[in-house]
């Protein structure tokens, strides 16, 4: 190798170089666009992002800490997590019904299905709400016999945990599918023959090797539930303290031109959000990973 | 139905039954409450209900400013895929990361701090304001808060395109003697157009029906800052239901269109993927 390099090495290097010089733009060009692409993402990212916290807290801690424990506010936070906590729930066991028998059966209609199980996803949420009330509410479908039994689902807390499960209705089964259908069913069928149960397949089998894509599908879920404002803003009634959520109670502050106690509110979901985009990229990550190390092992 | 032959898995007829149980339950019967409302208009009682002056400005304001936020996301879009995937700069990662924001904000919290930032004390708005550039309570702020919404759609799908571009191809456009511009023009663009129009078609129907974040920064004035969705929540407040309906259903109708656009492009554009 000490040799000196011979010509043909040089003229390639030559040739080389030029051809990159040829797909790559100029470095002044380059760093215009990413300056301007970065000015979008400023305006539009972080100067959004930032101005909660700072507007949250323009009145001080104690302002903001008042804010957050005043009772009204303090109920639409208790509200918003018991809508989650059963909206998710709903959610978890729909999604893996429903990932079970479309990745792991062939049947007639089955792309229909999927159709229809992500159709929540392309109805306005205001639209979605509406659904319900017509249904529902008093002048509704179902208006009179609710009301002949004394059953309040419109503008209460099972309306809003209707139009909750409608919004999120294609989140988990979303992202199940495909991780579901790219695992196969050989290992499922090698239980089986071993002995096990349905039931132990899937706890001891399936669920493990599907874990992470539930857990992303589960994070997305559950940021849409406790944001929701479209759907839910139509079948709440906005009864301050009973039926106001987190996001209701935002815009119901801010038309009462008390924005910092509507920014300290907003502050909350804000971190929601933060911490749902963190995990999510700490998944995707994960995922990424265990990619490479199959594609290694398989190598 | 299962084809058994191959699979000897347990399991098809519960799970089919709970997946059908809550479809029916949470989507079906609800889209069907909604048609047969519908089906109890007659047709000149359900078009006089959906095109009222009021209404129609009402669509005005919705279309228009979703097409233009759309338009807006398809070229930063575009712009902000190819730097993230193509060049390598401080807080690249973390740009990246940060697309996804607008997805996991509540539209509440969205529409908030963007009427705050365009007000006339706001960190923006005290530049813009004074040039005449009034982003709160006016449809321009309408067409800002739909731009947030639906920034992350260009880009995430035009991403997986840009990294599986093969470079090769340039570098024979270069070699063949084409300039940067040449090559992007006549090379890269058409392999990325599939995916931009996707992207662009996805944020226009998300902007469509968006409706937390425009109420927060938008006047909402009749005929002059009024969306959609937002006037159909004030027929619900009249109680005025068939008046309501009529107009969920054009947003419906408009939706499913695009549902359909939306998937023969994806098909369209997977054809470019490798």
């Amino acid at each position: 190798m000490s040799a000196p390099p011979s010509t043909t090495r040089r003229n390639q290097s030559q040739t080389h170089r030029q051809s990159r010089r040829g797909t790559e733009e100029s470095p002044l060009v380059k760093w215009l666009l990413i300056t301007v692409a970065l000015s979008f993402c400023t305006v539009f990212l972080l100067l959004p992002l930032a101005n909660v916290f700072v507007q949250a807290l323009a009145k001080g801690w104690s302002f903001y800490v008042q804010s957050l424990t005043h009772p009204d506010s303090w109920a639409a936070i208790r509200l918003t997590l018991l809508v989650a906590a059963i909206s998710v729930p709903i959610n978890v066991v729909f999604g893996i019904a429903a990932a079970w028998c479309i990745a792991k059966f062939n049947f007639r209609g089955k792309s229909l299905l999927v159709t229809l199980i992500d159709l929540p996803f392309s109805v306005s949420p205001v639209v979605a709400g509406l659904m319900f009330v017509v249904l529902f509410g008093a002048q509704g479908f179902f208006g009179p016999w609710l009301e002949a039994h004394n059953i309040k689902i419109i503008f209460a807390v099972p309306g809003i945990v209707l139009a909750t499960v409608f919004v999120t209705f294609p989140f988990v089964a979303r992202e199940l599918i495909p991780v579901m259908q790219a695992t196969g069913t050989e290992q499922e069928q090698a239980a089986l023959t071993l002995g096990a149960s349905g039931w132990q397949t899937f706890w001891r089998v399936t669920l493990p090797s599907v874990k992470w894509g539930l857990i992303y599908g589960i994070i997305l879920c559950n940021a849409r539930a406790m944001g929701e404002f479209g759907a839910v803003s139509v079948v709440s009634g906005h009864i301050t303290g009973l039926t106001d959520t987190m996001p209701l109670r935002v815009e119901k502050l801010y038309q009462e031109y008390n924005a910092p106690a509507a920014f300290a509110v907003a502050s909350l979901l804000a971190v929601l959000a933060l911490v749902t985009l963190g995990l999510k990229t700490l998944l995707e990550w994960k995922q990424a990973r265990a990619y490479e190390r199959a594609l290694r092992d398989s190598r | 139905m299962a084809s058994k032959r191959f699979n000897a898995l347990p399991g098809f007829g519960l799970t089919m039954g709970v997946t059908l149980f809550f479809l029916s339950a949470i989507v079906l019967l609800p889209f069907a409450g909604l048609v047969l409302r519908t089906l109890g208009l007659s047709w000149s009682e359900f078009w006089g209900l959906a095109t009222t002056d009021r209404a129609m400005a009402a669509y005005r304001l919705t279309f228009g400013a979703s097409l233009i936020a759309a338009v807006t996301n398809a070229i930063f879009g575009t712009l902000l895929a190819w730097v993230l995937v193509r060049y390598e700069f401080p807080g690249r990662r973390f740009i990246d990361a940060m697309v996804d924001f607008p997805f996991a904000l509540p539209t509440a919290v969205a529409g908030l701090t963007l009427a705050n930032l365009f007000s006339a004390n706001g960190w923006l708005g005290r530049f813009l304001v004074p040039l005449g550039i009034e982003g709160a309570f006016t449809p321009l702020g309408v067409t800002l808060a739909l731009t947030f919404v639906g920034l992350p759609f260009v880009v995430r799908t035009l991403q997986p395109v840009l990294e599986g571009l093969e470079r090769e191809v340039e570098e024979v456009a270069a070699t063949l003697g084409a300039g940067r511009l040449r090559t992007f023009a006549s090379v890269i663009a058409p392999s990325l157009l599939p995916a931009i129009l996707t992207g662009f078609a996805q944020a226009f129907a998300r902007a469509i029906g968006e409706y937390g974040s425009v109420v927060f920064i938008s006047s909402n004035k009749p005929f002059e800052g009024e969306i959609a969705p937002y006037l159909i929540m004030m027929r619900l407040e009249e109680f005025d239901y068939a008046g309501a309906i009529a107009l969920a259903v054009v947003l419906l109708v408009f939706s499913f269109v695009l549902l359909i656009v939306i998937n023969l492009l994806e098909q369209w554009a997977s054809h470019f993927e490798h």
